[in-house]
């Protein structure tokens, strides 16, 4: 308003920032507002159903549920064998599915030459990790069970559960391999480094945050697994701990849903507690996840 | 010829005399040369058979248009080319008479004893400067005796001692594109190889930073051969003893840089360092 007037005819000269000074369309406020109730919506989901948890729980959530056996009594039993079932599990799991899908990765990623054949694959495993886990299962029990005759056993579980697992660490690790830039392998190559001496040395060590990621995020995925460790048998009433990979398990999950079945309101708090620690423990992993990305991440670059 | 794969110098290299000026123990020799040398990338022909001969401790510069091949040439020469999927070379290149086509001859061998370094300084960001330099030999398994001796010489020759010496526990992404183009420079000299590929090493960096390169490969020139693919006529001129121009994948001419710029023969280097296209 205060502009001076202008000497030579020319248009005044506006104020400062003035046609810049405009309301964001409704448009763009409406579509920021979805997108914050989208990923408000399912926290708050998420915290009602810990909270709903918890408060169910919260009776038989102490040390002593922790480190007690299974009973026939509610208000004595506890999670131990299951807790050490699913840990058992899971490093196993780890140990077959890690070392296999970083190899599967590592082939597709740096060594295969595109042809129909790695097309075919790349397309199975994108679709094996989309089918549902309790056909996994029924592979684990005809194959592992029955045919190899592991029986309803740790072994079994964690192989069926790795068969599960595959398909997301392929694809995570692979996922992590690309983000390394190419100029580094042809530095190495024009180094006078072989292609095994190239990955080993810098492909892999740059890309480990990543796979690392891929790798827990789907073991806090299995960890939850329920389906495929019934399909091939596993126990829900054990009152020891698993002492070979020959032995009889449970898990996490497989004692909530038995005592999720049953009718006495004390076991219903045993399976509230149950969740509880087995949301924690995937929690847990999930933030390990992140914690070891981000050091692992500062370190390489 | 004895196609050996041990790639050792070979009494049979040609001598060439050229350059009258150069005193009679640096008469330049013939390191690499090259014959009926084509490339492919899946169906398409970058290199329409190109024979040229490289002298030994002289800078020799390839020019021309872009997608000429000249980036392809000279990656035939360390065998990098065929690392692209698809990638094909028919023909020979013969280091020091020997032909590292040969059958019997691992690639890998060939890039410890032919250095490269590229458009984009690519030192490895997970490791120091000082690991950066030692990387080649690493990579292959090599522990040197001495080590901290065989850093100093490498960044010493490479022009980074001075600016890096305090700081060679530092990542070598730390430093700047310059400082990293020669670091890079620095990690494919610890190598002792014999003759050095650059494929655009300045193209990403500022005058002053070119500047510190070009006075590099004056000085790399007193002990190794230098082959570098530029865009930049001005850096050929400035750097090179021997020039070559390629267009549409072939060879067109290849002489001394001042007759290059001065008297080119052919029609098309003349409108090429005039400007007329590229």
């Amino acid at each position: 308003m205060s502009a001076p007037a202008p000497q030579d005819g020319r248009a005044p000269a506006p104020t400062p920032g003035a046609p810049l000074r405009e309301a964001r369309p409704a448009s763009e406020r409406v579509f920021t507002a979805i997108c914050v109730l989208a990923l408000v919506l399912p926290l708050l989901l998420l915290l009602v159903l810990l909270g709903d948890a918890v408060r169910d729980g919260w009776p038989r959530l102490d040390w002593g549920f922790l480190t007690s056996y299974p009973s026939r009594k509610p208000e004595s039993a506890g999670i131990l064998p299951a807790l050490v079932g699913s840990a058992c599990l899971m490093g196993l799991t780890a140990a077959i599915a890690v070392p296999l899908g970083m190899g599967a990765a590592v082939y597709l990623e740096e060594y295969a030459r595109p042809s129909r054949l790695t097309a075919l694959i790349e397309l199975n495993i994108s679709n094996l990790a989309g089918v549902p886990s309790i056909i996994y299962g029924l592979l684990g029990l005809e194959l592992f069970v029955r045919a190899i005759q592991w029986g309803r056993s740790l072994i079994a579980g964690a192989a069926t559960l790795s068969l599960l697992l595959l398909p997301m660490i392929i694809m995570a690790s692979r996922e992590a391999l690309r983000t390394v830039p190419h100029g580094l392998r042809e530095a190495c190559f024009a180094l006078g480094a072989d292609r095994w001496q190239t990955i080993r040395r810098v492909v892999l060590p740059m890309s480990l945050p990543g796979i690392l990621t891929g790798v827990i995020l789907s073991l806090a995925r299995a960890v939850g697994e329920t389906a495929p460790l019934i399909t091939i048998g596993a126990l829900t009433y054990v009152a020891f701990l698993p002492d070979s990979l020959q032995s009889p398990f449970t898990a996490l999950p497989i004692q909530i849903f038995n005592w999720v079945s049953r009718p006495q309101a004390g076991f219903h708090t045993n399976a509230a507690a149950g969740i509880v620690v087995l949301l924690v423990l995937m929690l847990v992993m999930n933030a390990a996840a992140i914690w070891l990305r981000i050091r692992l991440q500062r370190r390489v670059s | 010829m004895p196609m050996t794969p041990t790639l050792s110098p070979a009494p049979n290299a040609l001598p060439v005399s050229h350059q009258s000026a150069s005193p009679a123990a640096d008469e330049p020799r013939v390191k690499i040369h090259t014959e009926a040398l084509r490339a492919w990338f899946g169906p398409t022909q970058a290199l329409k058979g190109i024979s040229l001969e490289i002298l030994s401790r002289r800078v020799t510069a390839i020019i021309g248009p872009s997608g000429c091949g000249k980036s392809t040439f000279i990656r035939c020469l360390n065998r990098m080319h065929e690392v692209v999927p698809g990638a094909r070379v028919e023909g020979h290149v013969y280091l020091h008479g020997h032909d590292i086509y040969h059958p019997a001859v691992n690639p890998v061998r060939v890039r410890q004893k032919v250095g490269m370094v590229f458009q984009k300084a690519n030192p490895f960001p997970a490791m120091s400067i000082r690991d950066n330099v030692l990387a080649g030999l690493r990579l292959q398994g090599i522990r040197p005796a001495d080590p901290d001796a065989l850093v100093e010489k490498a960044l010493r020759n490479a022009a980074l001692w001075d600016e890096v010496k305090d700081v060679l526990h530092r990542s070598g992404a730390s430093l700047s594109g310059g400082q990293q183009q020669r670091l890079c420079i620095a990690r494919a000299l610890a190598l002792e190889p014999e003759a050095i590929l650059m494929d655009e090493p300045c193209s990403a960096l500022d005058p002053i930073a070119t500047g510190r390169i070009e006075d590099l490969i004056h000085e790399l020139r007193r002990h190794y051969t230098v082959v570098i693919v530029t865009h930049n006529m001005q850096q050929a001129a400035r750097v090179a003893d021997r020039t070559a121009f390629f267009y549409l994948g072939e060879l067109i001419e290849y002489n001394d840089t001042d007759v290059i710029f001065r008297t080119p023969a052919d029609r098309r280097t003349e409108d090429y360092i005039t400007g007329r296209f590229g």
